[in-house]
This record gives structure tokens, sequence and C-alpha cells, in this order.
């Protein structure tokens, strides 16, 4: 059974099957092309999936070799260089994108402080993602009040202000890297809950299920082994599309000063730093907000194409 | 059409009810004693006993509750520790700048979006739909605060059309409201174009079409009636994103709103001001989907007769 789950993405039928489970439209598609290219392939043919994830892998291979190509020590103070303006190259990598208010290299801290965006981006959705697919399978195949109970708490906490409540379990629980993805991933389930009990009310009324409990296969057989490999598809688009929401809201909270804490770099505590010297030194601002913004682009061109090619029906 | 009204005022009620659960739980995520979360670092230990008593976190947790939402519905939310007065009365004095702020966004992100993802629509492929899915695309990829930062960096200390920061007249409210309304415009424009690019192909359009209904009484009298509806439900959840968006925003350009004061709160400890800003606001929110719920009776007649 877990075969069954793990190829779900890669082989043609397989996906062809999810997505003729969810939209019923299953034969009209087959043979309105005849020759389906396999997962892959349209992956690898669409321009936003291709552009989106070379520019994610470029910033990846940054943050994985920080410490080989950053032309300078993130965290080194240097008071003779506070707010050096942007030298543009001609001076070699250091100080190409200037200094910040306490002499350190802003390329140096913007290839650093990669590592905590994409880490808080990843992690977060991973568990928000578990905590929503594991309550949105509950709620759908159990119904009653089960269903109930998950859906109220699902209402309860879209009433609160995501960013609010974060801000405020932050600010209780401490500021720190570990808080931060626990309070990220535990705020952000909803949506994948929402989404995985609809696709599995939808699942669960097919013949196969139906067939499977005939046959005798108990809940965990018919969760697992029916129903849970149907549900990769949606899953797979909403994470992707949640990553760089998930970076938004960590740069969000840094910039507050409640996400990892200085001197660790941080995109959004870098952008805090340059706040006070927008008159004289823009650059302090303007450079670590513009690679996080072609990163949140970068993901979400990336989830965008995903979406089209797995999941065509499925917006907004 | 009363019942689907009461239903959802009894749901309402639910979900307030719930929020207050979460936010009275709010203290009790502090790693230790919460009542070490209420004094300065290094508080002494008999400081410590003082105020778990005289706060009643001596208390099983239930006990506690209740107190607390039973002050609540009497209007009392809890002493700021900063400000030594009533959370309540503060909370009311900031609150009109906030709903001020996300109001004006909500309007700015409306009149901009929705023109833009009509043209969008109708002059489908041309530069006008790249250029609303260009900035749509652009906007939902931006961070709130490093908008309103370089928004500053342009409108305040390059051009000094605007003033950087505050509240006073019209000039003040434009800066924050673009860039609070600057997500929800993305996201609105994104909507409206897809919406209209399906409705555009359904047969009632075609027949206005060919009874020669000219195309904007088409797009406008046709088309748009149809996107409400979509378009308030989105807003109706939305509405949440920028009540969370102000936080930031009201941080950047130092307005005087509740959302500030959320974030002033949490640097100094204030949580009682915290949590009772965090009931309020959300109250706010489930107020507002409670007036769209009910807006949609009128918006759409099938939800009259269900």
């Amino acid at each position: 059974m877990r075969n069954t789950a793990a190829g779900a993405e890669p082989t043609a039928p397989k996906s062809a099957e999810n997505e003729g489970v969810r939209l019923g439209t299953h034969e009209m598609r087959s043979e309105r092309r005849p020759a389906r290219a396999t997962t892959a392939q349209r992956l690898w043919r669409s321009r936003r999936v291709v552009f989106g994830g070379t520019v994610l892998l470029i910033i990846c291979l940054a943050a994985i070799f920080a410490n080989q190509i950053a032309p300078a020590d993130p965290e080194m103070v240097s008071m003779n260089d506070r707010l050096v303006a942007p030298t543009w190259f001609s001076h070699g990598w250091k100080f190409c994108l200037g200094a910040d208010p306490l002499g350190r290299d802003v390329l140096s801290r913007i290839i650093f402080g990669a590592r905590i965006s994409l880490l808080v981006g990843v992690t977060a959705v991973g568990l928000s993602g578990t905590v929503g697919i594991l309550l949105g399978l509950l709620a759908g195949y159990y119904g009653g009040k089960v269903d109930e109970t998950i859906m109220r708490l699902a209402d309860i906490q879209l009433a609160i202000p995501t960013i609010l409540l974060a801000i405020a379990l932050v600010g209780v629980m401490g500021p720190n890297l570990r808080n931060l993805i626990v309070v990220l991933g535990i705020t952000g389930w909803v949506i994948y809950a929402r989404t995985i009990r609809g696709v599995v009310l939808s699942v669960r009324a097919m013949q196969f299920v139906e067939a499977a409990t005939a046959l005798g296969a108990g809940d965990r057989r018919t969760l697992l082994g029916h129903i849970l490999p149907n549900l990769w598809t949606p899953a797979i688009v909403i994470a992707s599309q949640q990553v760089g929401f998930m970076i938004i809201m960590e740069s969000a909270l840094s910039f507050l000063g409640l996400g990892v804490q200085p001197p660790t770099p941080t995109w959004g505590g870098m952008i805090a730093d340059g706040r006070g010297y927008l008159v004289t030194a823009w650059h302090v601002t303007t450079m670590p907000g513009l690679v996080l913004m072609t990163t949140v682009l970068a993901v979400n061109f990336f989830g965008d194409g995903l979406r089209d090619v797995l999941d065509p029906k499925f917006r907004l | 059409m009363v019942a689907y009204v009461l239903r959802r005022l009894l749901l309402s009620v639910l979900v307030l009810f719930g929020v207050s659960v979460v936010v009275f739980s709010l203290i009790h995520f502090a790693p230790g004693d919460p009542a070490r979360l209420l004094l300065p670092d290094g508080a002494l230990e008999e400081d410590v006993a003082f105020v778990r008593k005289a706060l009643g976190l001596d208390q099983p947790l239930y006990v506690q509750y209740k107190v607390f939402i039973t002050h609540a519905l009497q209007g009392d939310l809890g002493q700021s520790l900063y400000y030594k007065q009533p959370a309540l009365g503060i909370i009311l004095e900031h609150l009109p700048a906030t709903i001020e702020l996300t109001f004006a966004a909500l309007v700015f992100s409306l009149l901009v979006a929705v023109p833009m993802g009509i043209l969008s629509a109708v002059r489908r492929d041309t530069v006008w739909d790249y250029l609303g899915m260009g900035l749509a695309t652009i906007g939902q990829a931006t961070p709130v605060y490093w908008l309103g930062l370089m928004l500053i960096l342009f409108f305040a200390v390059q051009l000094r059309w605007m003033p950087a920061s505050g509240r006073g007249g019209v000039e003040y409210l434009i800066l924050p409201a673009i860039t609070l309304g600057a997500p929800l415009m993305a996201l609105v424009t994104r909507l409206v174009r897809s919406g209209m690019l399906d409705l555009l192909g359904e047969d009632y359009i075609r027949t206005a079409r060919a009874k020669g209904v000219a195309e904007w009484g088409v797009v406008l009298r046709h088309a748009l009636r149809n996107i409400m509806i979509p378009l308030v439900t989105v807003v109706g959840l939305q509405f949440g994103a920028l009540l969370g968006g102000a936080v930031i925003t009201e941080t950047v350009f130092a307005w005087p709103g509740v959302g500030r004061l959320v974030v002033d709160a949490i640097t100094a400890r204030d949580y009682p001001l915290v949590q009772a800003a965090t009931l309020l606001v959300s109250g706010y929110f489930v107020l507002i989907n409670l007036v769209l719920d009910v807006l949609y009776v009128y918006l759409d007649p099938r939800v009259r007769y269900s």
C-alpha cells in the first residue's frame, strides 16, 4: 500500500486518477489528450516551475554553502565601516551591497539570512501540513461529532488574525527558532484541514472505498491505504503555496523583533535594522527586502506551476 | 431567512467563546510560572507568590477561566500593567484608528482590483492583462512592512509628497492604506479576473450579447453582479489578514491603532493588554463576518430560500 502512496505523484495513470477523483472528469481529459506526458515531463515543460525552481535552487545552494561563498563574517562588527554605501562590485564582493549600521557586510548577512527563512518556511509548512492533513482526514472520514469539533476549532482559529496570534504566542513563549517554527506550524493547519476534509468526503463516497470496506478493510487500512494516496496532490499543492506565506510570516516576526534573535542574520531583522537609516542608507532596508521578495516570488511561481500541472482545477 | 441569521449569530457566539478560551490560555503558554511573566526579570520569590495569589493564578484553571469570562462579559478585560488603566478603555481609544485604516485599505484595494481584474479579463493577453497580473503577482510576494518602508522611502523621503508617519488628515492615510491593501488588491485582482473569464463564457452572457446588450453592459450588469458573491466571501475571509496586516502596517507608520498597541504591549510584557486586544480584534473580525453573512441574503437569493 505504501507503494501506491509513493507512486502517486510521478506516474501519469495514477495522477490522472487523482484528478478524475476530484473532478469526475477522468475520461473526458484522457479523450482530449490521448498521449499524455508524464507528470515529470509536464513539470519540466512548465516555465513557471522551471523558473521558480531554478531561482529557489540558487537560493538553497547559497544558504547551504553560505560559509564558502559569503565574502565576510555576517556577524563581524566593524564600526569603521558603518553604513558603507554599496560598491557594486568595484571593490570585489565585500560591501558590494553595502554595510549595515554596525558595519557588517549586507551581502553576507543576506546569504546567511536565507538559512533561517528557508528553514522556517519549510519546517513550518511540514508541521502545519502534518497537523492539518491529519485533522482533515479524521474530520472527513469519521464525520459527525469529530468533524463538527474539528471544523469549529478551525473557525475559532480563523477568527484570530494569524499574525496577531503568532505575535502573542511568540511574545509569551519567548522568541527563538524552535518557538517560531512551532507557533507558525500550529497556526497554519486550517487551510489543509478544510481542503483535505473536502477531498476525503468526495473520495469516501467513491466505489473503490466502498468495495474496500465491503471486503472487510478496517478504518486504518481504508484511511491509509485507500484514502490517503488520493490526498497527496492537493496536499502538495497547498504546501507549495504556503511556503511563501510562511517565509513572509517569519520575516514579519523577525522585523518586529520576535524572530530569531540578533546577531543571527534574518531578512526581517535586517530590514528592521535599516529602518532608522532610510534617509542616509537606503540600501540596508532595500537589499534584504528585494531578496525576500524574489524568494517569495520564486516559491509562488513554483507553487502555481505545480498546481497547474498537478491539479488544474484547484484555484484560489 | 430569520433561521439562517440566527444560526450565523449562534455560530459567532460559539466562535467568540472559543476565542476567549484561546486568549485566556495565552499566558499559560509561557514556560514556567505565568506570574513571573507579568513581573520584571529577577523579581523576588515573594513578589511572584503575591502576584500569583492576587491574580488568582493559584486557583485551578477552570476557576480562573470562569473569573476571566465573567469579568469579560461585564466589560472588564483586566488592567493594563503598563498604563495602569482598564485595558478595554485603552483599546477602545485606539480602535477607531485601526477601523479607519482597515477600511481605507479595503476601499483602496477594491477600487483598484475590481476594475483591474475586469480589464485583465476583458482584454485578455494584452498589455493590460500582463500589467494587472504582474502587479498582482508582485503584490502577493511583497512583505507588507517592506512595501511600507519603500513607499516611505520614495514618497516621503525622496519626493516629500506625503508624511512618513503618524495620523492626521487624508495625506497621512494614503501610504498606510496602500501598504495594507496591497496583498488584498493582488488577491482580488486575480479572483475578479479568473471569475470574469469563467463568467464571460456562460450561456446567459451569450444571450445578453445576442439580444444586443452593449459590451460594457454585459460586463457591468451581467458578469460583475455574479462576481460579487465570491468577492464578498473572499473579503470576509481576508479581513482577518487585513487586521493582522494592520498590526505590522501600524508599527511601520507609527499609526496609533490597536495593532501598534499590541506590539508595544508585547515588548512591555503587558500581557493583560495583549489578551484584551486579541479578544477585541477577533470580536471585530467575527462581527464583520456576521454582517457579510447577512449581506449574502441580499446578494444571493438562493441563501434566502435554503
